[in-house]
């Protein structure tokens, strides 16, 4: 960013929150960090409060929400979104930020109007990596890994699709509610984490 | 590194490279991260070790503790026995095969068995080798010593190192001993010039790519967690200080007085270590934690983490 213009105190970098319960919460930061935005571990509901956007990283969602309730954070994780600041859920955090979770179900956050299937590649000797398919958009030829993924369906009215890897929906939008069933935090690609960056303005 | 067998593997036959395939193992090791992975023995204390918010299971016949107890050969769990813990959980499912026994691990594999932990705990299927762990779809997790034997295996393809402690003694002595001595040869290699680190591979035993790898990095180039004589919060917390990235808990739960509580008190300890007053309410209310063995009074034969090299 220029120095140029340092009257602006509009111009503070943009600060993103990883619920930091348990998974890869490195490694998002780590993609954060290289767009130039702050890094806020979430643990806290006050850590919640000067947030420009969230990230619900990935893990393991049955792990992750417990420790949402055992912490008292399902509440203000709903408040935090309501108020229209731009949430991301990757893998464990695409669970946790459906209205249902299915086979092995876990209480979710309900953000986005999808269902997801738990591990419905499989194990993880099922577990795969594929570019998007041609068509995705601005998500075109992003090369995704996937971990035990889980499969959205039953997508509402308000979901739009932003990329498909086989003709399903690997991430999807609604309103600044984003969710990808792949890891853009384990590749170089950081076109994923610019929307939300984007998102939060 | 060629894959000598292409294809040969189970599940769906998609071609992959041995990178490729290595960055799926790697990643959900990282999705492990910040986790306390359980030893269990049977579908209800998965079910416990789940619901105290673990991030995996490790499905064994006998916990280490009893392993120690019972003497005997200690081998990979009944088959039975893991599909049962495998269906009753969401969770990653991990089991142990001896180490250098490939069938036992083709076993697992083809159960679908989420991680392989290649484990000194039981008896060593052979005395020289480890296996070639590649070769496999599934990922592996070894035990380590030092920055030369978990190079060694990550060499062979394990795509999570822990270290070994010292398994089913309730002494946090020796994984403290081997956190400390991973960390602080990878600060040893940092300080090196360039131009050493070729004697340096040759003196650690360790594949040269890897020790550029930690030089230009200063970590490993997988998961590290700990392992190995984790018996309270408090001894979670303390591997996550010397830099340790999840924990493994083996006889520690099972083996206390109150396994349901002490399992949910390791997991808010191990999510927040750095937060005294959270391990401090942590540490509240346990009752008895397993009884702990004095390394001294192990003979060098008795102690687990001397398998393998």
């Amino acid at each position: 960013m220029p120095a140029d213009d340092s009257s602006a105190p509009s111009a503070r970098p943009c600060r993103v929150g990883i619920l930091a319960i348990q998974g890869d919460v490195e490694a998002h930061a780590s993609a954060v960090t290289r767009l130039g935005a702050d890094v806020v571990r979430v643990l806290r509901e006050k850590h919640l409060g000067d947030l420009d956007a969230l990230i619900l990283p990935g893990g393991e969602s049955t792990t992750i929400s417990k420790g949402i309730d055992r912490l008292g954070l399902r509440e203000p994780l709903r408040v935090f979104a309501d108020s229209g600041r731009p949430v991301l859920g990757t893998c464990a955090g695409a669970i946790l930020i459906s209205r249902e979770a299915r086979h092995h179900p876990v209480p979710t956050l309900g953000l986005m109007d999808l269902v997801a299937l738990r591990n419905d590649y499989g194990t993880q000797v099922d577990s795969f990596a594929s570019e998007t398919d041609p068509g995705s958009g601005d998500f075109s030829g992003l090369r995704c890994v996937f971990i035990r993924a889980p499969r959205l369906v039953e997508l509402g009215p308000d979901v739009e699709v932003l990329a498909r890897v086989d003709g399903e929906p690997v991430l999807v939008r609604q309103g600044n509610r984003f969710a990808c069933t792949f890891h853009p935090e384990l590749t170089d690609d950081l076109r994923v984490h610019r929307l939300l960056v984007d998102a939060a303005g | 590194m060629a894959n000598p067998n292409p294809g040969n593997g189970n599940g769906s036959g998609t071609a992959r490279t041995t990178a490729e395939a290595f960055e799926l193992k790697v990643g959900l090791a990282e999705m492990l991260k910040g986790g306390v992975i359980m030893d269990v023995t049977d579908s209800t204390q998965a079910k416990i070790a789940e619901d105290a918010g673990a991030c995996a299971v490790m499905a064994l016949e006998r916990v280490p503790a009893d392993i120690r107890r019972d003497g005997g050969v200690a081998r990979m769990s009944n088959v039975e026995m893991i599909e049962e813990i495998q269906r009753s959980v969401s969770i990653p499912v991990m089991a142990k095969v001896r180490i250098g026994h490939m069938a036992e691990a083709r076993i697992l594999e083809a159960l679908g068995v989420d991680f392989i932990d290649e484990s000194e705990v039981l008896t060593p299927a052979d005395d020289q080798h480890h296996i070639a762990k590649h070769d496999f779809r599934s990922p592996f997790v070894c035990g380590a010593r030092n920055l030369g034997e978990a190079l060694r295996r990550i060499g062979e393809g394990a795509a999570m190192i822990r270290t070994k402690g010292e398994a089913g003694s309730g002494n946090i002595v020796e994984a403290v001993r081997h956190l400390r001595q991973v960390t602080g040869d990878i600060r040893g290699i940092q300080a090196r010039a360039p131009e050493e680190l070729m004697s340096t591979a040759r003196d650690l035993g360790a594949p040269y790519d890897l020790v550029c790898f930690v030089h230009q990095h200063g970590r490993l180039p997988v998961p590290n967690f700990a392992a190995g004589g984790i018996a309270t919060p408090a001894d979670a917390a303390l591997c996550r200080m010397l830099g340790a990235e999840a924990v493994f808990v083996g006889s520690g739960i099972f083996k206390s007085a109150d396994p349901d509580t002490r399992a949910r008190a390791i997991v808010r300890a191990n999510t927040h270590w750095e937060d005294a007053e959270e391990v401090v309410a942590a540490s509240r209310g346990l009752g008895d934690a397993m009884e702990g063995i004095e390394m001294e009074t192990l003979d060098e034969s008795q102690r687990l983490a001397n398998r393998g090299w």
